[in-house]
């Protein structure tokens, strides 16, 4: 399984993204940078945190129109894996391809430490190695992650069992209904504000974050390897 | 040409943090009259005139990329710039 990580000029997490896939996940990885016109060959499509374009206007508000997020959305639409982490995540809410928007933080603050998660839906192509209502360690880093839809939205979430993760025990930035991370109707496009790619290695503070990638790669192999 | 002024603001129905805190401030500075503020932007466009309406034109641009409609209300006001 190839996956790309996808580059906008002031994304500044997809070194760790790509040293999670290579090094920690073992699996092909390779940069995309945000004009490139096509993303033929790559089985899973991740969209690392950072500042695009310096948060301009909003987070992910000018980078939703870049080149490569046409493919993005071709990708989304054919099925593939796609994973906004971060600013990733608001890019994937401004494109559409997730519903609702993000808010500043209730605090105003940036906030920069590892939280509780709490397993929501483990039958998705992104959870499927934890465990159902499994609470996991994951970091967040963000000043805008404050997750907002309208109640109409919510319902539709809830029916569909399209929330993946939600805050446990503390909400750090107000979210609706601490919400930490949301897919799309077809289960295929996965936001989430925490940086799961910075949780792979017990020697840097923990590695709940790996099984997040090995249940996209279990999925994949599932559908795509014979005898998997 | 047309000088365009955008103003997107958070919806009513969104609570606004920075809002908050800024009248916090100003109750703090005594000024116990003010009962609400809403943070916003403003951006100011010069529009080349086109076969197309520029209310219907500015209106697109809004929806599309200049405020998120989820969140966001903007309203626009439209003046004719007068040539040098």
């Amino acid at each position: 399984m190839k996956f790309a990580v996808i580059v906008f000029p002031g994304s500044n997490c997809d070194i760790d993204m790509y040293h999670a896939v290579k090094d920690e996940l073992g699996c092909e990885v390779e940069y995309v940078w945000h004009d490139a016109g096509s993303l033929e060959g790559f089985d899973g499509i991740l969209l690392p945190g950072g500042f695009s374009y310096g948060d301009y206007l909003r987070s992910g508000a000018i980078a939703r129109f870049s080149n490569v997020m046409k493919e993005v959305v071709k990708a989304a639409e054919a099925g593939k894996p796609v994973l906004g982490v971060c600013n990733g995540f608001q890019i994937l809410l401004e494109a559409g391809l997730l519903p609702g928007a993000m808010r500043r933080n209730e605090s105003l603050k940036f906030i920069c430490r590892p939280v509780k998660l709490k397993v929501e839906n483990n039958e998705t192509m992104f959870s499927a190695v934890y465990e159902e209502n499994q609470v996991i360690t994951i970091p967040v880093a963000h000043g805008e992650g404050n997750y907002y839809c309208d109640e109409e939205t919510l319902v539709r979430l809830k029916e569909n069992n399209q929330i993946v993760f939600t805050y446990h025990e503390e909400n750090p930035n107000g979210s609706l209904e601490h919400i930490a991370g949301i897919m799309n109707e077809k289960g295929n496009v996965l936001g989430m504000m925490p940086h799961p790619e910075r949780a792979v290695d017990e020697l840097i503070g923990g590695a709940d974050g790996l099984k997040l990638f090995q249940s996209i790669v279990k999925q994949w192999r599932e559908a795509h390897v014979v005898n998997a | 040409m047309y000088k365009v002024k955008v103003f997107v603001t958070l919806r009513e129905s969104v609570l606004d943090p920075q809002g908050t805190a800024v009248k916090d401030s100003l109750h703090s500075l005594n000024y116990s009259e003010v009962s609400d503020v809403r943070i916003g932007k403003y951006m100011e466009l010069s529009i080349e005139k086109s076969d197309r309406p520029v209310e219907e034109v500015v209106k697109e641009m809004c929806e599309r990329l200049l405020a998120n409609v989820v969140i966001e209300d903007y309203r626009f006001e439209i003046e004719e710039a007068v040539a040098q």
